[in-house]
């Protein structure tokens, strides 16, 4: 059993110390979801500014694989523009169903997490804060009068 | 010391001699479901090999053995939870059913606004949902008895949630997540006194200790076939004859009526009434053999076994470090143990478990009311059957060691 795949460095790292964990009191966008599975929360707050993502953070509670996830989901699209940050979402969901292979160059740190497919009931846990980002940055094209991502 | 041969008893679960990754399974999870003795895959085996026909439709000979069949198992369970009669048990897919079935047919009946309904906050998600839609449909007021901080019913207002206006109290009888047993036949009496009927949630229960509903007197107990060594979708629910007389069908269909005209029906008699449509006929049987095993070890003889093991469970968890949510004395609860450990989210824990071969529950057990109470979003849980041993007990406590290098 390859557990270490699973709970490589980069993801206690990632669940021991995240990043951009706090709460953006007011944040223009705000999203939170739970995970009915296990009853984790996690809420996301998102800066948007001239179409670039210039700050996202994210509170709440959860298993390593969600928390870590989070974590490098932060850095990972910080100063992105929204179109890229949900192309990542995109293909991050794809490496989750084990469709896309990922290469380091567009996912980074991320690729840690591609042991997560092996465990499908955790697939779950490690698209949460990606779904709940996409919730909230589909927020900022309604606020921008552009028509919702699909 | 446990009467029992634990050893031969393992022989007879053949899936109890799987590997994974070469590690043994170490199953405690039989609280979500049990595993299924040899006699009882074989009885399905049988069934549908030998005796496959509908019951209670065809004349021919083949029809008349799976009748037999099918109502020798109705028997069986009512002996096994000493029910005045056959009739008296009502046979469906289970608990989640059984509550269903009452709170729709004995619910929307005699409820009416003004009215109480007394639930705990203990009951497992299958027994407050229909409550709440029973609540919705009739305006009656559902209401909850709260939980100490370890883990049993808070009984101090009692008096105040328990009165003239309660119409039913539902409780668990062994609770899913704290494993507490909780006092089934003097809450009987208490709502009794004022007029309310007991609905008994047997799933954790009657798996795991002798049940005889003449001596606690409840209106209703729901069984749950899957969790005590029979198959899924078998069991269903105890009720006396007056009321199964006095309520309404819950599912309409064939077999549940006496004539049908244009515009009505009447129905049929108990329990056929509430057995419309073809039934779950080989899982009962199966169920059948289930309670033949359990018979032939003596339920006394299980119990006494399961607090033994749960005894030393609590115990090697506690030095471990272990968090135990729910009552710490080995008698007074059941093989259910939920647990915190360290600050390990219980997925990651049973992740880890999982890689030694360790089979546990992790998540909120459908008690989410609980899990707030307790101010937990997830909890792990390792349950018992009779097979388990206290050698699976120690793997466990090794496998936590694991996840504390891991995580520490």
């Amino acid at each position: 059993m390859a557990l270490d795949d699973l709970y490589k460095e980069v993801i206690l790292d990632h669940y021991k110390d995240p990043r951009n964990k706090r709460e953006v009191p007011g944040a223009a966008l705000t999203c939170s979801r739970n995970n009915p599975l296990c009853g984790d929360e996690l809420t996301i707050y998102a800066t948007v500014e001239n179409d670039v993502v210039t700050d996202v953070a994210f509170e709440g509670q959860g298993c390593s694989i969600s928390q870590s996830s989070a974590s490098m989901m932060t850095e990972a699209i910080a100063q992105k523009s929204v179109a890229d940050a949900l192309a990542l979402t995109a293909q991050f969901r794809g490496m989750m169903a084990g469709e896309i292979d990922p290469d380091e160059d567009t996912f980074g740190e991320l690729v840690a997490l591609k042991g997560v497919v092996k465990y499908p009931i955790r697939v779950k846990c490690a698209v949460l804060a990606w779904d709940v980002l996409q919730e909230a940055l589909d927020g900022a094209g309604e606020a921008a009068g552009s028509a919702p991502h699909a | 010391m446990s009467t029992l041969d634990i050893a031969k008893i393992r022989a007879d679960f053949p899936i109890l001699a799987r590997e994974f990754d070469g590690k043994p399974l170490v199953y405690l999870d039989s609280a979500a479901t049990s595993q299924k003795p040899q006699v009882v895959i074989d009885a399905i085996s049988d069934f549908y090999a030998h005796h496959n026909a509908n019951v209670h439709r065809g004349v021919y000979e083949l029809a008349a053995e799976a009748t037999d069949l099918y109502e020798g198992a109705r028997a069986k369970l009512a002996t096994f939870l000493n029910a005045p009669e056959p009739a008296t048990i009502v046979f469906n897919r289970g608990t989640t059913e059984s509550v269903n079935l009452v709170a729709h047919g004995w619910g929307r009946k005699f409820l009416h606004e003004g009215d109480e309904i007394l639930i705990t906050e203990m009951e497992h998600h299958s027994n407050i949902i229909p409550w709440q839609f029973a609540a919705q449909a009739t305006g009656a007021t559902l209401r909850y008895l709260p939980v100490t901080d370890d883990g049993y019913l808070d009984l101090t207002d009692l008096e105040s949630l328990l009165h003239e206006r309660t119409k039913i109290l539902a409780v668990t009888g062994m609770s899913n997540v704290l494993g507490t047993l909780t006092p089934i036949k003097e809450l009987t009496a208490r709502a009794h006194a004022v007029g309310a009927r007991v609905l008994v949630d047997g799933a954790q229960l009657v798996p795991h200790a002798p049940v005889d509903v003449q001596d606690i007197d409840c209106d209703f107990l729901t069984i749950s076939g899957h969790k005590m060594l029979g198959p899924t979708a078998s069991g269903g629910l105890y009720a006396k004859r007056e009321v199964l007389e006095e309520m309404d069908p819950f599912l309409g269909g064939g077999e549940m009526i006496n004539e049908v005209f244009h515009d009505h029906a009447t129905w049929n008699v108990i329990p056929s009434k509430f057995e419309a449509g073809t039934m779950n006929i080989a899982q009962e049987v199966g169920l059948a053999a289930a309670i033949d095993y359990l018979t032939d070890l003596g339920m006394e003889a299980v119990h006494a076994r399961e607090q033994e093991l749960t005894g030393y469970a609590l115990e090697q968890l506690d030095r471990a470090g272990a968090r135990i949510f729910g009552p710490m004395d080995a008698t007074k609860r059941g093989g259910a143990i939920s647990f915190a450990y360290q600050d390990v989210h219980p997925h990651d824990l049973a992740e880890i478990l999982n890689a030694e071969g360790v089979a546990v529950r992790a998540g909120h057990h459908c008690a989410q009311l609980l899990m707030r109470r307790f101010g937990v979003p997830a909890t792990t849980r390792a349950s018992f059957s009779v097979y388990n041993t206290e050698a699976e007990v120690d793997a466990l406590v090794v496998a936590l060691a694991k996840a504390q290098d891991i995580f520490g």
